[in-house]
């Protein structure tokens, strides 16, 4: 009997997930943006819970204040507490970015893997996606909330209609890059050995795409998630400001600024706090999505 | 690369047309009817009348068809009538905005010249600060100045312009009282002084779209850079001696320039559709506020052509940016 030369592996196995942390961590900016965004999602979602005065209660005798202990932001033109609305907008807004992104990124790796996988769709389903993108998209936003407002209020109550359809709006005009790009990754991953090594042990179509090419054009649907989310918020907030939003009474990051900018002159720190939010959230989320790109990235890993 | 580009204008007839009709239909939905402001004393059948009057009451294919006539037959045709002074749209029915019963093409060319003027400045200010900031950051990589043009950059994608417009309102014109927050298209430079007034009024809404605009293109520029300084015709060129500003300015700026000029032009459409919001902020009435206020005013025919009018620029560069990268590389074959 020989004995093998080192028979115990000094070092356990590092899993992928594993490294892909270790390069996240040295990215500083992209570590605090992670940060960052938790921290902002974590007070919106959670603030309320400490923070027990209700965004929309009227105080009329209190309003117009400038910050103190019992109102840190003030209190805006009807006495409502700003911080309150605060978190209600940031709940929102957060809500909406998440939801209309996992949309889009749902749409766009659908139709990305399609293309990709399937020779016969490629071309009208690329054609599809050069056609979204030749439209006019804020425009045509504007259009949509035009339109569908009313039936969608009708159905599903002020608040929850303008939410879906939101929601919808930015999530039907926001798909293609994601598309693209999981196109592109799709059709390199399809031609490689594994991929041959499954389909001859008689992988059906269904198992190969959910077994062994998703997982592995997961990095890039990834980056677009981040970025996804902090172009919804934008979007929202524009639509919000334009006063194509969610009704008035209903709190939004954007509805605060575009209501903040009539008391420009006396109150400008009421544009500055949702303004800031706004800012910061997406400004952690790219920060967030460039790092995530880099720690996906084996080829840059390890340097 | 005729052929191409040929096949190309070809191609983009349909998609344009494909569009117009996505839009026809979705304006087809809409809930607002052009005879709500008339007062309830008109009789009904004048009413129609009026209906009738504005191209309404029959099937949606032949109005579609119509509307098409009118924006591509018509409206050229007063286009030549106007410089030649012939007369071959005497008579045709133009395309009539609801709003003000006037035609939707002479409110656009009235709009036009103010969204061109601050949306094409901020434009050339934001590629003249642009490209030097991402030819120096990839020349320093990861020096300081590389640090904050990145950082800046970041900012400049993250903060939207509505809040940066009225940051800059705030501080400029509420609290400093520099420059007048309110551009007035009225004003007409005929003097030193009128010259100032313009420069002035212009700085913000320029200020605020450049910013973006520069985020974007110095990133780009930076990449681009990048990937060229480690080719290997730079480390031949330096080794034949060249001074390093005409290895960093020539050799590798002119094949950095190749994917930044296609940006450049794709970004041309989508900034009258990001200017909405600053034309917005700044009470600019140019293009975007034109289509703001007519969605808000349920004006169909003026919505509908607007947002044909963005889909044709967007159409129009996305095949000039093609074209131009297949002018610039010679790598570059598409036959």
């Amino acid at each position: 009997m020989t004995e093998l030369s080192n028979p115990i592996p000094s070092k356990p196995p590092r899993s992928q997930w594993l490294d892909v942390w270790d390069q996240f961590k040295s990215h500083r900016g992209a570590l605090m943006g992670g940060i960052l965004f938790l921290l902002i999602v974590a007070s919106v979602y959670l603030g309320p819970l400490f923070w027990d005065i209700e965004a929309t209660h009227i105080d009329i005798r209190a309003r117009n204040q400038g910050p103190s202990w019992a109102h840190p932001f003030g209190t805006d033109q009807l006495g409502r507490d700003m911080m309150a609305r605060m978190m209600a907008g940031g709940s929102t807004s957060v809500s909406v970015g998440l939801t209309a992104m996992a949309l889009a990124l749902f749409l766009g790796s659908f139709i990305g893997v399609l293309a990709g996988f399937f020779k016969r769709l490629d071309g009208p389903l690329m054609r599809l996606t050069d056609l979204f993108l030749a439209l006019p998209l804020l425009p045509l936003l504007l259009v949509m909330m035009l339109l569908f407002r009313e039936p969608l209020n009708a159905a599903f109550g002020p608040e929850q209609g303008i939410f879906i359809l939101i929601v919808c709006a930015i999530g039907v005009t926001s798909w293609m890059p994601t598309a693209r790009i999981v196109r592109g990754d799709v059709l390199a991953i399809k031609e490689r050995e594994f991929v041959l090594a499954a389909r001859s042990i008689g992988t059906s179509n269904n198992g190969l795409i959910t077994r062994h090419i998703l997982p592995n054009v997961l990095s890039p649907i990834m980056v677009s998630a981040t970025l996804g989310i902090a172009t919804a918020i934008i979007t929202e907030s524009s639509l919000s400001f334009l006063g194509l939003g969610f009704p008035p009474d209903f709190p939004t990051w954007g509805r605060l600024l575009f209501d903040a900018t009539d008391y420009l002159q006396q109150h400008p720190e009421r544009v500055f706090w949702p303004g800031m939010a706004i800012s910061l959230t997406v400004l952690s989320v790219n920060y967030l999505g460039d790092g995530l790109r880099d720690a996906l990235d084996p080829r840059i890993r390890g340097r | 690369m005729l052929t191409f580009t040929i096949r190309r204008l070809i191609l983009s007839v349909p998609t344009l047309l494909f569009i117009s009709l996505v839009i026809f239909l979705l304006l087809e939905l809409a809930p607002g009817d052009p005879m709500a402001q008339v007062p309830l004393t008109v009789p009904p059948e004048v009413k129609e009348k009026m209906r009738e009057a504005l191209g309404l009451g029959q099937p949606a294919p032949i109005r579609f068809w119509k509307w098409l006539v009118q924006f591509f037959w018509i409206e050229p045709q007063v286009l030549v009538d106007h410089y030649f002074g012939t007369t071959f749209s005497q008579g045709d029915l133009r395309v009539i905005s609801w709003q003000t019963r006037s035609p939707v093409m002479d409110i656009v060319i009235q709009r036009m010249p103010q969204t061109l003027w601050v949306v094409g400045t901020a434009y050339v200010v934001a590629i003249i600060i642009a490209l030097p900031i991402g030819i120096y950051s990839a020349y320093r990589q990861y020096s300081w100045f590389d640090q904050l043009g990145t950082f800046v950059s970041m900012v400049g994608f993250s903060v939207p312009p509505f809040f940066s417009g009225v940051l800059v309102i705030v501080i400029f014109s509420v609290q400093l009282g520099w420059f007048p927050s309110i551009y007035d298209t009225t004003h007409v430079v005929d003097s030193w002084d009128g010259f100032v007034y313009q420069l002035k009024q212009m700085i913000m809404p320029v200020m605020v779209l450049a910013l973006q605009i520069t985020a974007q293109l110095s990133r780009f520029m930076r990449a681009s850079m990048l990937d060229n300084l480690n080719q290997d015709y730079v480390r031949t060129a330096r080794a034949k001696g060249l001074s390093e500003y005409v290895v960093v300015m020539v050799h590798v700026l002119r094949n950095s320039m190749i994917p930044v000029v296609t940006v450049i032009a794709l970004g041309i459409p989508s900034i009258f559709g990001g200017a909405i919001i600053t034309e917005q902020v700044f009470k600019v009435n140019g293009i975007g506020q034109l289509l703001i206020g007519a969605i808000q005013a349920n004006d169909l025919p003026m919505v509908q052509t607007l947002t044909f009018i963005f889909a044709i620029l967007i159409v129009l560069f996305n095949l000039i940016a093609d074209v131009l990268y297949g002018i610039l590389d010679p790598r570059i074959r598409y036959d």
